[in-house]
């Protein structure tokens, strides 16, 4: 099995959409290093936009993720509610 | 009643998609001349899927929010003098070789994008193309702008666009996108789009930049962190012209499968630039250039290639050698740049007692063994006031460009050197990889413009070594070059800081 990660700018918005993906994902590991906050999972990777929404207390775009994403890893799949980070081994 | 609002992948449909048109009364082979001779087969662009379903205008909306963003820092780095908060000096000698290596790549990648971008028969790949091809063009302007505060106060970034052209160790990224540039459509988007974007631009763009925030540097790392918001798009186009290759027709595994062996191989020898930044120019250290590769090349790009099992692609060429790199590259290189540093634009030298011991603890198998000594012998050197320059000028390898500095992995005492015959004349290469690479496509490496035979053929003015450096390279000869004890650099660091 391979992991999947994501990693973010580290600021407030990032802290919120960490808050959601820990909510959503068990089992996922969250590394902070300089800057940047990267988190990692085995497999697959859910942000769920209603989530985010309820950490934020606003309405939150999916695509809003582009502004403090950094990189990320595994098969993209992104519609109106939710961004999915996947491998399909 | 209000209109009800799209989701985005009818918004994407409606605006990327139905924006196509048939050609009626036109030949559309002759509008996508590039599209079928390099062999690759594609029966039908509508099976393209795109997973990033971004419209013009939210790429404008999102690219506006990243470029306010990133302004307002740079207004402040440089209100706040922010140079004067980074780690030590030697620090900025990384962005001389950022500005002058790797920022005119950023546009070559924008000319290299506009071009495939025109040339797909498919509209989201020709959409994705053009917003990366934009993209690009960003990431030089801001690096630009980010530079320039530093081009105030320190020497060595002010010629950094006519130096890339002709320096002897800015060909090896210059020659990497050229040769990308000059092969056709599909072949560019597997050696940009795919191997450097996917696995390749991530060593440089996170751990180095993370580096660069953890060295005080609040410009760097956000440039850095906001192009690559734009890689992770990149890496994702990247991915998707493979797999979309791979499903259309199996005809074009063996072709894909060649190209991926190529570029990966290309990429690492690049990436040698950015070990050395990693180990020996970030005064304070993040990770070693072993662990970045562990997590971004060995665990991200395994995964990735487990997932493309399933069409049949296999872990690039000479993996294994590369694997056996990630111990050694950085530190060859170092050694080679310290022993050219009258012949570089920007400084170097000897690592401190306390980074040696970094270095030591991080490369436990082959920094005591190998490369320690090399240092303690040029500190001993230097302490009688015999700082070491070779006389010299380096064999480079035809394909990669490099010095000829790469030891056999297995034995590194033993220079590993190559050669080939091809029309009665000898070439020399660094690795098999790179000989292979040459064989595949000779017609195309023996037009490459080495800076060494150029020197010695008399195209770089000269012939003295000084000339050449002064006026065919524009470099300001004993402020931009030599050893950072003793530079201007350092003179004008410990005034600013009240130091003797």
């Amino acid at each position: 099995m391979s992991k999947v990660y994501i990693a973010l700018q580290d600021n407030d918005e990032s802290r919120y959409i960490v808050e959601a993906i820990e909510e959503v994902n068990e089992d996922c590991t969250i590394i902070h290093m300089p800057a940047m906050v990267r988190v990692e999972k085995e497999h697959k990777l859910v942000i769920s936009r209603e989530v985010v929404e309820e950490k934020m207390g606003r309405d939150w775009d999916i695509q809003e993720l582009h502004v403090n994403l950094i990189t990320l890893g595994g098969n993209v799949d992104e519609d109106d509610d939710q961004f999915v980070l996947e491998w399909k081994q | 009643m209000a209109a009800k609002k799209l989701n985005i992948k009818d918004k994407y449909r409606l605006l990327t998609r139905d924006l196509d048109w048939d050609f009626s009364y036109e030949d559309r082979k002759k509008a996508f001349p590039y599209e079928e001779f390099e062999g690759i087969k594609i029966t039908d662009w509508d099976k393209w899927e795109d997973p990033f379903r971004l419209t013009m205008d939210s790429y404008w909306k999102y690219q506006a929010e990243k470029e306010k963003k990133l302004y307002a820092i740079f207004d402040a780095f440089s209100q706040n003098d922010g140079h004067l908060n980074v780690s030590d000096p030697r620090y900025v000698n990384a962005l001389k070789l950022f500005l002058t290596g790797v920022s005119p790549l950023e546009y070559q990648a924008y000319q290299g994008f506009a071009q495939v971008g025109r040339q797909f028969g498919g509209v989201g790949a020709r959409v994705a193309c053009q917003m990366q091809s934009l993209d690009e063009l960003r990431h030089v302007q801001t690096q630009i702008h980010a530079m320039s505060h530093y081009n105030k106060f320190f020497d060595g970034l002010q010629e950094f666009s006519h130096q890339h052209d002709r320096v002897w160790y800015l060909s090896v990224p210059r020659s990497f996108f050229t040769d990308a540039r000059s092969a056709g459509p599909f072949e560019f988007m597997v050696a940009i789009g795919f191997s450097f974007e996917y696995v390749l631009t991530n060593l440089l763009f996170v751990p180095f930049m993370s580096g660069a925030a953890h060295n005080g540097d609040m410009a760097t790392v956000t440039f850095g962190f906001s192009a690559q918001s734009d890689e992770a798009r990149h890496m994702t186009l990247g991915l998707e012209v493979i797999k979309f290759m791979l499903e259309q027709h199996e005809d074009n595994l063996p072709i894909v499968q060649k190209w991926i062996d190529k570029w990966f191989w290309r990429g690492t020898r690049l990436l040698t630039i950015v070990s050395m930044m990693m180990d020996y120019m970030l005064p304070n250290k993040v990770m070693s250039w072993k662990e970045a590769w562990e997590v971004y090349f060995e665990e991200a790009g395994g995964a990735l290639f487990k997932d493309l099992a399933r069409y049949g692609i296999t872990m690039p060429k000479y993996s294994e050698v590369i694997e056996k790199e990630k111990e050694h590259i950085s530190h060859q290189a170092w050694w080679t740049f310290y022993t050219h540093g009258h012949a570089t634009g920007f400084h170097t030298w000897i690592p401190s007692d306390e980074e040696l011991d970094w270095l030591s603890e991080k490369y436990p198998d082959t920094f005591d063994k190998y490369y320690r000594p090399l240092w303690e012998l040029a500190k001993e050197k230097e302490a009688k006031g015999e700082r070491f320059y070779t006389t010299g000028l380096p064999q480079l390898c035809q394909t990669c460009q490099i010095p000829m500095l790469f030891t056999e992995m297995d034995n590194p005492n033993q220079n590993s050197m190559r050669d080939t015959v091809y029309k009665g004349e000898r070439y020399h290469f660094c690795s098999d990889g790179c000989c292979d690479i040459f064989e595949e496509e000779p017609e195309k490496y023996v037009q490459s413009w080495l800076p060494v035979h150029q020197i010695f053929q008399g195209n770089c003015g000269g012939p003295e070594m000084g000339d050449i450096l002064s006026e065919f390279y524009k470099m300001n000869v004993g402020a931009d070059n030599m050893d950072m004890k003793g530079s201007p650099d350092e003179e004008r660091w410990n005034k600013w800081k009240g130091k003797a």
